[in-house]
């Protein structure tokens, strides 16, 4: 909602030259599955074009041989013919669209489904810098575009080159001279094709990212609705994405415009066209060169002439914005996983849970770390309690472990596996991880929580949201595990979203237990019984543990402090207590000794004995 | 169809520019219909006559025609498309402004992606049909009209023929409409289920990542998918049939031309010249035929598309401004829940039962209760974001559903459970209440939220973007981030729900002692699960099941409320473990002390 400010990156992408022999290169290879179809579509097209070149000789036969000699039944025997022509040219058509619309349809679901399959591949520092609306945007809008080219197009492009070259020499057979006259337009009309296709494509690639900025500004603020009201900032809102709104509307007027230019500008030279063919051929007929019968079939080849001739200048318009999608498209396609399986990599079976961080250095941009050579070894079955102010890095350092992202310097072992070399499926399955930013997807809350393990029977379920403590809330909810719940679990409130998250970590039954705040939102009463059951959970896994109610971590076996990327302090419970480091100031402080200023400074490391 | 209509009534700001489109689309089809009246001149005038000049004046006349003809097309074009991309833009900021508008109720059940493809999708589907279809009826309807007359005034006989074939064109017509048109909504709503899923994918990719169903949200995927597909490729099928059949059709009307016309030229009461115009004639007259059926997949759609625009822009806003509101003027801060009720829907339980009480101006209150006890819910209904469904909620003696609601939002500051950040500037986050605040004011309410420390250790400070596409805060320094937004606006209401649940303790406690000053003269309203927070309050709501358990200071409460009682010293026992107590004893002296004093 708010520009302005480092330039995009989806700026610098669409201005970076573009290889358009690439990207029809690409398109192209969609089509190769489907080639007996197409095939199919093709022998129809041929069928049909000569179909189509039979009508106007008929026509011309009829006049000249029939009508003008008064020869009834000759004219009636011919107009059978004709019909048995266009019966031909109507089943062919129909044979060919069905081709066409079934093989862009099957090219189309390929194309969401490529896109869908490499979003799951794709990193998080990818998502980071993207907005989720844009990112929408093409997966819909885009490969639609490519699909109004694709369904009809194609299949009309071969068929009216077909056809043209049917005319071409049909004329040229009829009457060379008066062929090469008709033709004479044509190097005019292909070279105002070039010209509009280019600004065809400029102005479409143009108006598919504003498409995409749109789509991202209302994805944002759709999300984003309860704040913008709890602030009454619908106006401003509004106004901004006006502006969005404006700068689409005024990119699509342009591609418009382009296109209404063009269709007329070939019109003309078809009448010229028409006209030339007319006068000459008048001027012909007068001396008794040609007959009227060949004027009237040339009248109706050349008409039938520029309809092909415009029909591909359109199209190849067309095809310029299928491409300007087919290139934003191709652009996500091509980016590549950061973290990504190593051809060779190891897939974890069961673990034992020995995690050892050694050296880690992180930043989620260059030269801006937020882990400093961390280094940590937690035994399998041991809790390790990660404590430190916001920002300190306690977050990351689990992101880093689920490989969400890869570390920059240093490595993290699981088992003694560095987590590099592992597959990141395999590594991910062994831990359950509840999140701080919780995130419930809209469908039952039994499937919610289904989620962690999706062969767990209803009865599972319950047990674990049983074991979670939100049993109770759900059940007095009016459907029960039934209900259906908002997009993001709207409508619960944030404690009892967290509850959801927790019994789906806790159905399912990791190696290696992750809890990110997660009972920040849920009273101590309630946290209280999951701590009991959580602690039943994490008996004989290893766990990590963020937490600031400092109480819920005493029995951590080991307790991490980190300030500003570095850990300073390290030790249990009550040895750290007795160290009276930092530990013991901001546990201290946890009493409300109101006035005590607490602050971590990054000093070295004082290890508590 | 009826939504379809309704879609005519936005182009009315655009009538003086369709006017002038509708004018280029009438001489551009005058152009149209004038060349093969002139070919049959040359025809008969000239060739027939041997006449050269004739025929030369004649062609340069087509050729002038041709220029006419594309000068005023080009026109249509242009103006049709500022016409129906303006509807467009219209449909789109009115969409977009009711679903701004729409009631906290509306979006807990609504999700962005259908909402998205709406705006979009559905949005562009009536902006192509009153792009192309409407002028092009116009322009059909004309030339239909013009050239059944030219075919008339030329042979009545031979014009005989469209008699015969416009029924069965007709025919087609309404046949493929109403097959097409379910297949279409249906089309739409499969689109919106896709990008459903898609959205979420998009939004939830860690959790998706976290538990490792990539699987399973493929397969989610591949399902909506192929539903998309399926319905589109019967789509396709009808115009597979739909189509050839009108070309058919046109193809007989020249059979149909030529057959009967040349027994009529045979017959000598036609001009072989008068039978060339009459083929051209006749395509002119099943052309419009054409374009109806190539439009009717646009109609179809666009009414498609219509309805579910529609259904937004109908849909109720559940919290709309009485057309008597009046403004709220500057509050003092009392407020009044009376008798409160509340559920989100007839058939559901209550979420809130009988809630009684008064806040007097500049005090504190805080709510306790255990997770989903309606905590929330209370603060949710005082900046109206619900309606109370029996009772009524006032302030300073206004009921609440009696004034305009950016008087009351706008002097209500609330920090939501879920913080959320818009792509932007930090400054601009902050200022997101308040757009024209000063930097001084902004940084002032950083410091106060203890964000201004992280906030300048940013390389580019305030203008350090955040959001969708920004640098990676931690979920405390976003909730901090939220709380100088709310402070910012200085309300005179403050509400600070489960604010600060992931600061850590140490800014938690500077973050206090920073609102302490700032809270007071206001009244505030704290959920959070700390003791300090209760025992320093004015007023405590113990709430349970939704209903207000116990009410009063901390010291009456924990004579007379047993289950306040327990809540408090469970917390209390739960900042306090037993095995160090010996560190507590330690410092209990001082500890009591600044109890004391906090109280």
């Amino acid at each position: 909602m708010m520009r302005g400010g480092p330039a995009h990156g989806l700026t610098r992408e669409a201005e970076k030259a573009q290889n358009v022999g690439e990207t029809l290169r690409r398109l192209l290879a969609y089509l190769r599955p489907h080639w007996l179809p197409l095939l199919f579509a093709g022998v129809m097209v041929l069928f049909n074009s000569l179909a189509q070149l039979v009508g106007p000789w008929l026509t011309g036969i009829a006049v000249d041989q029939f009508i003008v000699q008064g020869d009834r039944a000759g004219l009636i025997r011919t107009m059978w013919l004709l019909l048995g022509a266009y019966v031909v040219a109507m089943l062919t058509r129909g044979g060919q669209f069905l081709a066409t619309i079934t093989v862009g349809q099957r090219v189309l679901y390929t194309m969401r489904e490529e896109l869908f399959t490499h979003f799951q591949a794709l990193s998080l520092r990818f998502f980071d810098a993207r907005e989720a609306g844009d990112l929408m945007s093409r997966v819909t809008n885009d490969t639609d575009a490519i699909n109004r080219t694709l369904n009809m197009g194609l299949a009309q492009f071969v068929g009216n080159i077909v056809f043209l070259f049917g005319v071409l020499v049909s004329m040229s057979v009829l009457n060379w001279r008066l062929a090469l006259i008709s033709m004479s337009v044509l190097p005019l009309m292909f070279l105002s094709t070039i010209l509009f296709s280019r600004r065809a494509r400029k102005a479409a690639r143009e108006a598919q990212k504003k498409l995409g900025e749109v789509s991202a500004e209302l994805e944002e603020n759709i999300s984003g609705v309860r704040v913008v009201q709890a602030f009454g900032r619908e106006q401003e809102t509004l106004h901004e994405f006006r502006r969005v709104n404006a700068r689409s509307r005024d990119a699509n007027v342009q591609t418009q415009t382009v296109t209404a230019a063009f269709a007329p500008t070939l019109d003309i030279f078809s009448t010229v066209g028409i006209a030339l063919v007319l006068i000459v051929g008048g001027i012909m007929a007068i001396q008794e060169a040609v007959t009227v019968g060949l004027i009237i079939t040339f009248l109706s080849y050349v008409r039938r002439f520029f309809q092909p001739v415009r029909a591909i200048g359109v199209l190849y318009a067309q095809v310029q914005t299928a491409i300007a999608s087919a290139e934003r498209i191709f652009k996500l396609l091509d980016e590549i996983p950061e973290i990504a399986d190593a051809p060779d990599a190891l897939v974890l079976d069961e673990v034992a849970g020995r995690v050892v961080f050694d050296g880690v250095t992180f930043g989620y941009e260059a030269d801006a770390p937020v882990l400093r050579e961390v280094s940590f070894a937690a035994e399998p079955g041991q809790m390790i309690a990660i404590v430190g102010p916001t920002g300190a890095g306690k977050t990351t350092m689990v992101n880093l472990l689920m490989r969400f992202y890869d570390v920059e310097a240093g490595r993290i072992l699981v088992d003694g596996h560095d987590v590099r070399d592992v597959a990141v499926d395999s590594l991910r399955r062994q831990v359950g991880m509840v999140l701080q930013d919780t995130f419930l997807f809209a469908d039952t809350v039994l499937e919610n929580i289904r989620y962690g393990r999706l062969d767990a029977t209803d009865e599972e379920v319950i047990a674990a949201a049983e074991a979670a403590g939100a049993h109770d809330f759900i059940s007095r909810m009016p459907d029960g595990y039934a209900t259906q719940l908002g997009e993001r679990g709207a409508s619960l409130s944030q404690g009892q979203r967290q509850l959801l998250s927790i019994a789906r970590a806790i159905l399912a039954n990791p190696r290696l237990l992750i809890l990110d705040e997660a009972t920040s939102s849920v009273d101590t009463r309630t946290e209280r019984l999951i701590q009991a059951a959580l602690a039943r959970l994490m008996a004989g896994r290893t766990s990590i543990v963020i937490a600031h109610r400092l109480s819920t971590i005493q029995d951590a076996d080991q307790v991490l402090v980190l300030c500003q990327g570095r850990i300073i302090e390290r030790g249990t419970h009550a040895a750290l207590l007795a160290a009276e480091g930092f530990y013991y100031r901001l546990y201290r402080s946890q009493f409300g000794t109101e006035g005590e200023a607490v602050a971590c400074a990054e000093s070295g490391e004082a290890l508590a004995p | 169809m009826n939504s379809l209509l309704r879609t005519f009534r936005y182009l009315k700001p655009y009538l003086p520019l369709s006017f002038v489109a509708l004018i280029g689309l009438l001489l551009s089809t005058a152009g149209n219909l004038a060349v093969p009246a002139l070919s049959q001149r040359i025809i008969d005038d000239g060739i027939a006559t041997g006449a050269f000049d004739v025929v030369i004046r004649l062609g340069l006349i087509i050729v002038g025609v041709a220029l006419f003809q594309a000068l005023f097309s080009f026109l249509q074009g242009y103006l049709t498309a500022k016409v129906s991309q303006g509807v467009a833009y219209d449909l789109r900021n009115l969409l977009y402004e009711k679903i701004q508008r729409l009631s906290f109720s509306y979006h807990d059940q609504a999700q962005t992606g259908q909402l998205l493809t709406r705006v979009t999708s559905d949005v562009e589907l009536v902006q192509q049909f009153l792009g192309t279809a409407i002028l092009q009826t116009v322009g059909a309807a004309v030339l239909l009209i013009g050239s059944v007359t030219l075919m008339v005034s030329t042979s009545p006989q031979t014009a005989m023929v469209l008699l015969v074939l416009a029924p069965a064109a007709i025919g087609i017509f309404v046949f493929f409409f109403s097959k097409a048109r379910p297949l279409f909504i249906e089309a739409q709503q499969r689109l919106a289920a896709l990008n459903v899923v898609l959205q979420e994918n998009l939004a939830g990719v860690r959790v998706v990542r976290a538990f490792v169903r990539r699987a399973r949200e493929s397969q989610r995927f591949a399902e909506r998918n192929a539903g998309v597909m399926e319905v589109q490729l019967q789509v396709g099928y009808i115009l597979t049939a739909a189509i050839p059949l009108v070309f058919f059709i046109a193809n007989l009307a020249t059979l149909g031309v030529i057959w009967v016309g040349g027994l009529q030229v045979i017959d000598q009461r036609m001009t072989l010249g008068e039978l060339v115009a009459f083929t051209n004639y006749i395509l002119m007259a099943i052309f419009p035929l054409f374009l109806l059926s190539f439009m009717l997949a646009s109609i179809a759609q666009a009414s498609a598309g219509a309805q579910r625009i529609f259904e937004v822009l109908d849909t109720r806003t559940e919290i709309a401004e009485r057309p008597d509101a009046k403004p709220l003027p500057q509050i003092q801060g009392e407020i009044v829940f009376e008798k409160v009720w509340f559920r989100y829907f007839e058939s559901q339980p209550w979420i809130l039962a009988d809630v009684s009480f008064t806040a007097r101006p500049g005090q504190r209150i805080a709510l306790l209760g255990a997770t989903g006890s309606g905590k929330s819910t209370v603060t949710n209904l005082i900046p109206r974001f619900y309606d109370v469904t029996q009772g009524a909620i006032y302030i300073d003696g206004y009921d609440i559903r009696e004034v305009l609601l950016e008087s009351l939002r706008q002097q209500v500051g609330i920090v939501l459970q879920e913080t959320l950040l818009f792509a932007g500037t930090i400054r601009e986050n902050i200022a997101f209440g308040k757009p024209t605040a000063s930097q001084e004011a902004i940084v002032a309410a950083a410091q106060a939220a203890q964000a201004h420390e992280f906030v300048m250790g940013f390389p580019e400070g305030y203008e350090t973007q955040v959001g969708e596409r920004g640098v990676n805060l931690s979920g405390g320094q976003k909730q901090r981030l939220a709380i100088a937004r709310a402070l910012l606006v200085d309300p005179r209401i403050l509400i600070l729900d489960d604010a600060t649940s992931s600061v850590d303790f140490q800014t938690e406690l500077k973050l206090r002692q920073a609102l302490e000053r700032l809270m007071a003269g206001r009244t505030s309203f704290i959920i959070a699960q700390r003791v300090s927070t209760v025992r320093t309050a004015d007023l405590i709501l113990v709430l349970e099941g939704g209903r207000v358990a116990a009410q009063g200071r901390h010291e009456a409460l924990l004579e007379s409320s047993p289950l306040y009682a327990e809540i408090y010293y469970s917390q209390l026992e739960g900042d306090t473990p037993a095995a160090d107590r010996f560190v507590y004893d330690q410092t209990v002296e001082s500890t009591v002390v600044t109890k004391e004093a906090a109280q």
